[in-house]
């Protein structure tokens, strides 16, 4: 599970753009991330934190710099180009069967669950262990059971997701991503569109996740007692950029910059 | 009126009408087979496959279903030197592609109509792109086809009277031939006809709303019975 690579970062973005139209999202942003980091994203809305996360799950697509050798505009995981691929010796944008081979080390749970609605929730969770990683069926309901238990969803292996709450399907979604054995595991406002009162359980199971596996996970999140203690390092982005960034208790007891300062009193606030 | 001459011909619909079924029936099937086709084929993101799906569905709804009929039956054996045993098969043939055409846009409807978070949620898991189609997309997308492919059966039923041009002997044919002998009622030929087609439309419809009922099931949805009230896509009238 954990990157055999430990020299590289797992998540390189090197001077990444990304445009929709004639909105310049991310403007030449570069970061890295170490194996097993628990990296939190905050910043205001529209700028760019879901772009990045969607980026790396290859929902979106980099818009192209002219040579990717001399100018980046690459993101790389675990050393190797994602947005691109090697083609006779140069780096050319990335073909849809690249993009199979190298998210399979990547997971994703989306603000809005997204299970699947016409399988009960073990299938939800087995079906594309069986199609994408070869599992057989004993093998992938193994697992399915075992994460199923983590999450806490024992006895709804045979319920439609249109009977959970939000917070047990999200626990599904949860269960569903770890079970393709993600080396990367992004995290979009898992709990936003949650009523307050299940926000503690998925939090919960994410706190689980956290301490019990070396996933290298990259959060965005409102929850910031949450973010707090998970997190190793806090990334406070603003038009595309990195406005500041550090340990937790660094950016939340201290910030330096006003606009993290502002951003921060803002949420508190809510 | 001879009310006893219409009741003893009555035993003579009996063959007509287990044509009209076996047009309909077959060219349904085959109708759905042409939707599915079609409407896959339209919804594909790549130009060279999307095209020639649309340019034929536009071709056969510009085009009306009586001159197909006809072209089917009478143009195509002289124009290609393809015959069919039997006129009923350029019936279903011609009846099955125009229907179909008009279904492929309730198929190409009900697969864009499915979320886009579930595809990105299956490309998180990596699904290929057939096996979101079949595992995902069309799953969720049947369920709300059924309806309107309902209201299209039922028309398909009744424009299966238009058989009875080419010279096949449905129960539209046999009203109108019996109407005109001695002693009968053409009339009241026609109204028994009619409330053929009622049964059978609403046998259809039985059948579909038990279909869709198993379908919702399978997302997990408990769908009570409606009761009366036809699909509503069906007072919107025919296709021709
Ligand atoms: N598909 C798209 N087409 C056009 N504009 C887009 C698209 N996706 C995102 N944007 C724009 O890009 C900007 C960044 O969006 P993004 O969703 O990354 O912000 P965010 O930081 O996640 O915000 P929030 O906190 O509201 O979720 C926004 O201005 C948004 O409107
Ligand atoms: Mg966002």
């Amino acid at each position: 599970m954990q990157n055999p690579t430990t020299d590289h970062p797992i998540i390189e973005f090197d001077r990444v753009n990304k445009s929709f139209g004639d909105l310049q999202v991310l403007n030449r942003l570069s970061f890295t991330v170490d194996p097993g980091e628990r990296v939190t994203l905050i910043g205001p809305s529209g700028s760019g934190k879901t772009t990045i996360l969607r980026l790396l799950m290859t929902l979106e697509h980099v818009t192209p710099t002219k040579d990717p050798a001399a100018d980046g505009g690459v993101i790389r995981v675990g050393g190797q180009p994602l947005s691109h691929m090697e083609k006779g010796g140069r780096l050319v944008v990335a073909n849809e069967r690249h993009l199979r081979q190298v998210r399979r080390r990547i997971g994703m749970v989306f603000q809005s669950f997204n299970l699947f609605p016409n399988m009960r929730v073990l299938r939800n969770v087995t079906e594309a262990q069986v199609h994408t990683l070869g599992r057989s069926k004993d093998e992938a309901e193994a697992k399915a059971r075992e994460l199923l238990d983590v999450v806490g969803l024992s006895a709804k292996v045979d319920s439609y997701p249109s009977q959970l709450s939000g917070g047990q399907q999200q626990r599904v979604a949860i269960a569903r991503a770890l079970a393709m054995d993600p080396d990367i595991l992004l995290l979009d406002e898992v709990t936003s569109a949650l009523d307050p009162e299940l926000v503690a359980d998925v939090l919960g199971v994410l706190r689980d996740v956290a301490d019990t596996t070396s996933i290298t996970m990259l959060i965005v999140t409102h929850e910031m007692g949450f973010a707090r203690d998970v997190s190793n390092r806090v990334m406070m982005f603003d038009r595309g950029v990195i406005v500041e960034e550090g340990a937790p208790d660094e950016i939340f007891s201290d910030p330096r910059e006003a606009r993290t300062q502002d951003f921060l009193r803002a949420v508190l606030a809510e | 009126m001879d009310l006893q001459a219409v009741v003893d011909s009555l035993p003579r619909y009996g063959e007509p009408l287990l044509t009209t079924i076996v047009v309909t029936v077959a060219s349904a099937a085959f109708a759905l087979v042409v939707a599915f086709a079609l409407g896959l084929m339209t919804s594909s993101k790549h130009l060279a496959i999307r095209t020639p799906a649309r340019a034929f569905v536009e071709f056969i709804r510009g085009s009306s279903a009586v001159v197909q009929l006809f072209w089917f039956a009478f143009a195509m054996p002289v124009l290609l030197g393809i015959q069919f045993d039997y006129l009923i098969a350029a019936g279903i043939i011609a009846l099955g592609l125009n229907y179909g055409a008009y279904s492929s846009e309730v198929v190409r409807g009900a697969i864009a109509a499915v979320p886009k978070g579930q595809l990105e949620a299956a490309t998180a898991l990596n699904l290929t792109p057939l096996q979101k189609m079949r595992l995902v997309v069309l799953p969720q997308a049947w369920p709300e086809m059924i309806p309107s492919l309902c209201a299209f059966a039922i028309m398909l039923l009744k424009a299966s009277a238009l058989v009875s041009i080419i010279g096949v002997m449905d129960i539209t044919a046999l009203a109108g031939l019996i109407g005109s002998q001695a002693g009968q009622d053409r009339l009241v030929h026609y109204s028994v006809v009619l409330v053929m087609y009622f049964i059978l439309a609403w046998l259809i419809w039985t059948g579909m709303r038990a279909l869709e009922r198993k379908a919702k099931r399978g997302l997990g949805v408990d769908v009570k019975p409606v009761k009366g009230r036809l699909a509503p896509e069906v007072a919107a009238g025919g296709v021709r």
